[in-house]
């Protein structure tokens, strides 16, 4: 089960022609696969895609309906390789992922797709993940287009245009026999908005049907002689079938005046954002009506050499606003008109950043540059800048991602610290996924991170030397990664290589950082994919002799002696600790809803919460140092003596019971308190409790008097 | 700032700056319908991910009116980000987040509403400092009313905990009862009805939201009145105060008293005035009796440490019970219990003992030895019932032997020996004995933590008294002292000791 339920984006899928759907960027275009008869469908989920994936987890009933296979690869490589059953066969399938990690990871199927080429449409679907939010390194998924000869659409971010190009995709991907990108950036994948909806399309072939009558192609596979046939067949055949495609269904748009001295080049996604710089310039307004031609490339590779270089002819200057490094339209398109003898200065890198995300403010001083330059007449008055405020700037805190409140992560990396407390520092491969945030405050553990479930194997150059002195590096890795392919690269490399390192695997139920899909070894039962496969079996089934499974991560010093033991333990091979407890956001999503129902019903319900005692806490606040824990925080000191904040627990604090635990293994301090809360107590429970009031009443009595008799 | 970009368009933008968790989403969600339903085509978007995990993201919001006229097309072309300068309305859920659209540019003095909350939520990097790592409200409140056209602030968490209703609910009500936006409030309200979660709570919320943003009350904070005595000890402690000390020192030495008379008893209490007024005596009155002042604040702290006797007596009162039954919310009908994270460790049982029993224990290794796997383990001690409550009890009863306690023993030696250093340096630099006084903010804590403290203030002060005399020994002891609160493995301090030159001796002595 998914983070988010998708029941209600389900229903949409159903929409029929003429409908509106209303929606997300991203649920278009699970709507537009179904128009398109879709076939069969996979990937991996990750931002900005992971909606995807969860709508089509959700919508089993529906796809079966329509006879539409989906399933949730085991990695991009996985989804990629999908892919072949378009080899052969006319069938439309589509894959996604986050890009550019996925895309790296699926570079291998997707060059073999890509050569030998395709019969039914396909289509991949990548979330550039490039820009404010992102998580990952700033790369460009179009240079895999380029390398691969994939094609490559980037369409304007409104919904009837993605949904649009989603149909287009397939037929361009069919006509020129290649597979095709369809690129969204983050924002267009949550953007709101709506479309008209047509029919769904029962895929005229099933897989099922495909399977029952196999065709073969030698041709089609890569293996000579048919490799260097593939590139020929590329050069001669697929590439000007896809030029043909894209300028005679007018993939690309003009905006704007149809003669002037400038013009503006833009990768269709940009439109938007540069449509409002010309507003802001006084070039446009809401409505997109430019008073610039502007040339849209809702189609980023291959570029359509005649269009093109009629758009320049006559122009003394275009701006091309392509976004990321290295610059490779503005390269070719250069490379254009030189061939073609054109002069028309192409402005693109010399004037836009050369890095980083072209936001609003970004395309309106590069146009603004752009029109002092070839049309000062129309370069507009530039409001004066707000002055900065360095002093605020001071102020304002940064807020890294962390650890959500109750996580179970949390404890794992105060055992680190503690175990680092005792043993000095180790070398820590970190791997992707929520654990990552361990390299931020206030853990600062973490040296590398070298991608998805390879953390293990990016600790592997870390042999301890021999004797006295030897130190073993510590790997982490999370379950999601774990089945991603660390279990191979990194559990199986480690075994074989006769690594000596620690691989410490958070075992949290969920693929968890991409919004909590199931995975091979959650423990939910889901009725569609099979769960349960303990993490611990498959490690010794690698040939890991060492391997423990701790079952509750918030027992801070059963980690932290399980991490001693490893860390110190006399026996060779790598050693594997499984730490388990379900996610906590997860867990929340499931159990509160339940328990709110429970106390509705008048059953007795505990829940647990902790505080801290502002009179015994002296502001020292090594407890956070060693949590980050949302809910635990920071407070006026009561005492009008004390300077230092108290720390404080507000009544978002789940009960997991961590910052308990760590003042108890750190021998911190006696001001954390657990108070359980009983709701519809038994008899028994108010029979004990008042019982228990009446003495301890008597006492405290007692003691107010005493007090009140020494008091000021 | 002049005029930034025209300002004669039918478009209208929002910014929502909200945390992982606050319903940043649900808020734009309720607005995006609003805008819908009336007249308007409105988009929303944003940029979730990781920023989700805590951390702080924006929701962006345009909307055109429909049917207004466009050139060549129908359908609006909408942005996907803010630009600076050009954002109708700011909500920020927190007020450093209102603070960071500020720096983003966001906030323009032609355009913007802002709308804020003033509440705080702290970042890591101000919660896990050693000290006071707390970014200063004041300075953004100033910077919002500057920079915005109008500045709409109040503590938003507060409402949502008085009406129950998701801080969401009280941005959308405040953004309501701004009317900066052409909607009537019952369209507002039809979208939180649409939405269909804790519709109640929730109109709740959004009204008290709209009813703060149309009427301004500040926020006032009470001035902390000192405590009259309550019995004769304390007023005869109290006249003592008046007659001996100086008024700027009264607030903090009449807190000392009274925190020392509940530590302790009375006598307790006379002896750290005692001690005050030799302290008093060396004071020359500069800075306001600085020395004096810092001097029955540190004194008084220290004076009551926080030994097991201490802990044991605050965790058994009726008034903590009673505090933390309304810090976790304890409903009517609830009953509660209370599970104590103790860890008592051979060492602190020992000092907790007579001088003599436990000097015996603690200076026989073997015999440690042997006693200190009993001491590994923490405990959790249910306060609640009746075995923990009556043993918490007896502890709390052995106040009265206190000052027989190794524990006693020791601070009173510790105690002494800074007040004698405090007396020596003050006879010729009075500034500089009120900064030793004031290093005792080191102390703090329990185990290791205390440990730690102690041996950075015992850096500290013994870098200071040579330095008695020294035009900039204040500036440096300060600097020391921050160092010594800038991190927990000590490297901040080592670096600044190093840097100190070679102690000098005193020649104006």
């Amino acid at each position: 089960m998914a983070e988010r339920s998708f029941k209600k984006e389900v229903e949409k899928l159903r929409l029929g022609a003429g409908e509106v759907f209303e929606g997300e960027g991203i649920l278009a275009v699970t709507k537009a696969l179904l128009q398109a008869g879709v076939a069969y469908v996979g990937g991996y989920q990750g931002s900005p895609i992971s909606h995807l994936m969860d709508v089509f987890a959700d919508a089993d009933p529906l796809l079966r309906e329509l006879g539409v296979h989906f399933e949730s690869s085991a990695s991009e490589a996985a989804a990629a390789a999908m892919l072949a059953a378009s080899v052969n066969y006319p069938l439309r399938g589509a894959v996604a992922w986050k890009s550019v990690v996925g895309t790296n990871v699926a570079s291998d199927a997707l060059s073999n797709v890509s050569s030998g080429g395709i019969t039914g449409g396909a289509l991949v679907i990548v979330g550039e993940d490039y820009g404010e939010g992102s998580s990952i390194m700033q790369e460009r998924t179009h240079a895999f287009a380029m390398k691969s000869q994939m094609w490559l659409l980037d369409p304007r971010p409104n919904l009837t245009s993605i949904v649009d190009m989603v149909e287009k995709g397939f037929e361009l991907s069919e006509a020129s026999h290649t597979p095709v990108m369809l690129e969204l950036r983050v924002r267009a994948c949550h953007v709101t908005g709506s479309f008209v909806a047509r029919d769904n399309k029962r895929p005229p072939l099933t897989v099922g049907e495909a399977a029952a009558s196999p065709r073969r192609d030698v041709n089609r596979i890569v293996l000579p002689p048919a490799n260097f046939l593939h590139e020929i067949e590329k050069i001669e055949t697929r590439w000007p079938a896809a030029v043909r495609f894209v300028a005679e269904q007018r993939l690309n748009e003009h905006f704007g005046p149809e003669q002037d001295s400038i013009g503006i080049i833009v990768q269709g996604g940009l439109f938007n954002t540069l449509n409002r710089a010309l507003e802001l310039a006084g070039l446009s307004d809401a409505y997109g009506a430019a008073q610039v031609p502007i040339y849209c490339m809702n189609v980023t590779y291959p570029l359509i050499p005649d269009e093109l270089r009629a758009f320049c002819a006559g122009k003394t200057a275009v701006l091309l606003v392509e976004e990321g490094q290295p610059e490779f339209i503005e390269h070719e398109l250069n490379t254009l008109l030189r061939q073609a003898d054109l002069q028309t200065r192409i402005i693109g890198k010399e004037l836009l950043p050369r890095a980083g995300e072209y936001s609003g403010q970004v395309l309106y001083d590069g146009i603004v540059g752009f029109l002092r330059k070839w049309a000062p007449e129309r370069a507009p008055q530039v409001p004066v800048p707000v002055p900065p405020e360095p002093e605020l700037a001071k102020v304002v805190p940064p807020r890294p991602a962390g650890f959500c409140t109750g996580c179970p992560e949390r404890p794992i990396f105060a055992a680190m610290k503690l175990v680092q407390r005792e043993l000095g520092e180790f070398h820590v491969s970190a791997d992707i996924g929520c654990h990552l945030f361990s390299i931020l405050p206030p853990f600062h553990i973490g040296n590398t991170t070298m991608g998805y479930g390879l953390g293990t194997a990016a600790a592997s150059a870390f042999k301890p030397s021999e004797g006295p002195g030897g130190r073993r590096a510590i790997a982490m890795m999370g379950d999601g990664g774990f089945w991603h392919n660390g279990l191979t690269s990194g559990i199986g490399n480690a075994v074989f290589n006769q690594d000596d390192n620690l691989t410490i695997i958070v075992d949290n139920g969920y693929s968890a950082a991409t919004g909590g899909q199931d995975i091979l070894s959650s423990k939910a039962n889901n009725p569609t994919r099979k769960t349960n496969n303990p993490i611990e079996k498959a490690v010794r089934g690698m040939g890991v002799r060492w391997a423990r499974t701790l079952t509750r991560t918030y027992d801070v010093a059963a980690m932290r002696d399980a991490m001693l033991e490893a860390l110190t333990s006399p026996e060779k091979g790598p050693k594997v600790i499984v730490a388990q407890s379900e996610c906590m956001l997860n867990r929340q999503r499931r159990e509160r809803p339940l328990m709110a129902k429970a106390v509705k019903e008048g059953k007795r319900v505990v829940r647990d919460r902790f505080g801290v005692d502002p009179d015994t806490c002296t502001g020292d606040h090594a407890c956070i140092r060693l949590s980050g824990c949302p809910s635990l925080s920071v407070k006026a000191n009561p005492d009008p003596l004390r300077q230092d904040p108290v720390t404080h627990i507000d009544n978002s604090c789940v009960g997991c019971g961590n910052c308990g635990e760590v003042a108890h293994a750190a021998v911190l301090c006696p001001s954390f308190y657990r108070a359980s809360i009983i709701s519809n107590p038994t008899g028994w429970d108010r029979t004990l409790h008042r019982v228990r009031g009446a003495v301890i009443g008597w006492f405290q009595r007692r003691q107010a008097r005493g007090i009140a008799a020494r008091a000021f | 700032m002049s005029g930034p970009f025209p300002q004669d368009r039918d478009r209208i933008t929002i910014a929502i700056l909200a945390l992982g968790g606050q319903g940043g989403g649900v808020l734009a969600d309720w607005i995006l319908d609003t805008a819908n339903a009336n007249g308007w085509t409105a988009q929303g978007t944003s940029v979730p991910g990781v920023a989700q995990r805590t951390g702080s993201t924006v929701y962006y919001i345009e909307m055109v009116r429909k049917g207004a006229a466009g050139a060549n097309r129908t359908d609006p072309v909408l942005a996907m980000m803010p630009v600076p300068g050009d954002v109708d309305v700011v909500v920020a859920s927190e007020l450093m987040e209102a603070g960071r659209a500020i720096l983003r540019g966001f906030v323009s003095a032609e355009r913007t509403t802002l709308i804020g909350s003033t509440h705080r939520i702290y970042a890591i990097s101000e919660k896990a400092a050693m000290g006071n790592g707390l970014g200063s409200s004041e300075r953004i409140l100033d910077a919002a009313e500057r920079r915005a056209k109008r500045f709409i602030g109040f503590d938003m968490d507060a409402a949502s905990a008085r009406s129950g209703a998701a801080i969401s609910a009280i941005m959308l009500g405040a953004l309501a009862g701004s009317d900066v936006l052409p909607f009537e409030r019952d369209a507002f309200e039809a979208a939180i009805r649409h939405g269909g979660k804790a519709v109640a709570a929730n109109l709740k919320g959004f009204e008290e939201g709209a009813a703060r943003a149309r009427s301004r009350v500040d926020e006032v904070e009470a001035a902390l009145q000192p405590p009259e005595p309550t019995t004769a000890a304390g007023a005869e402690l109290s006249a003592r105060i008046a007659a001996t000390l100086p008024p700027a020192a009264h607030r903090f030495a009449i807190e000392g008293v009274r925190r020392l008379m509940d530590y302790q008893d009375r006598a307790y209490a006379a002896f750290y005035l005692d001690r005050l007024d030799a302290i008093r005596a060396l004071d020359n009155g500069q800075d306001d009796f600085r020395l004096t002042r810092e001097a029955a604040r540190h004194l008084a702290l220290w004076m009551s440490y926080e030994d097991t006797i201490r802990v044991a007596d605050l965790k058994v009162r009726a008034t903590r019970m009673d505090r933390v039954e309304k810090d976790v919310l304890l409903g009517e009908d609830q009953l509660m219990t209370l599970t104590e994270y103790m860890h008592p460790r051979l060492q602190e049982v020992c000092e907790t003992m007579p001088a003599w029993l436990g000097n015996a224990i603690l200076s026989r290794p073997g015999l440690c030895r042997r006693l200190q796997p009993f001491f590994e383990k923490g405990r959790h001690v249910q306060t609640t019932s009746l075995r923990w409550f009556l043993m918490l009890c007896m502890l709390a009863g052995m106040r009265r032997w206190r000052r027989s306690t190794l524990r006693y023993i020791h601070e009173q030696e510790r105690i002494e020996g800074w007040l004698d250093k405090v007396r020596r340096v003050a006879a010729t630099d009075v500034a500089l004995a009120a900064e030793i006084v004031a290093t005792q903010r080191l102390i703090k804590g329990y185990g290791d933590t205390f440990e730690r403290g102690l041996s950075r203030f015992n850096a500290v002060v013994d870098a200071a008294v040579p330095l008695a005399g020294a035009p900039d020994a204040v500036e440096r002891i300060r600097r020391l002292r921050d160092a010594a609160l800038a991190d927990e493995s000590g490297a901040a301090l080592a670096g600044a000791m190093e840097q100190l030159p070679p102690a000098r001796v005193q020649e104006n002595a």
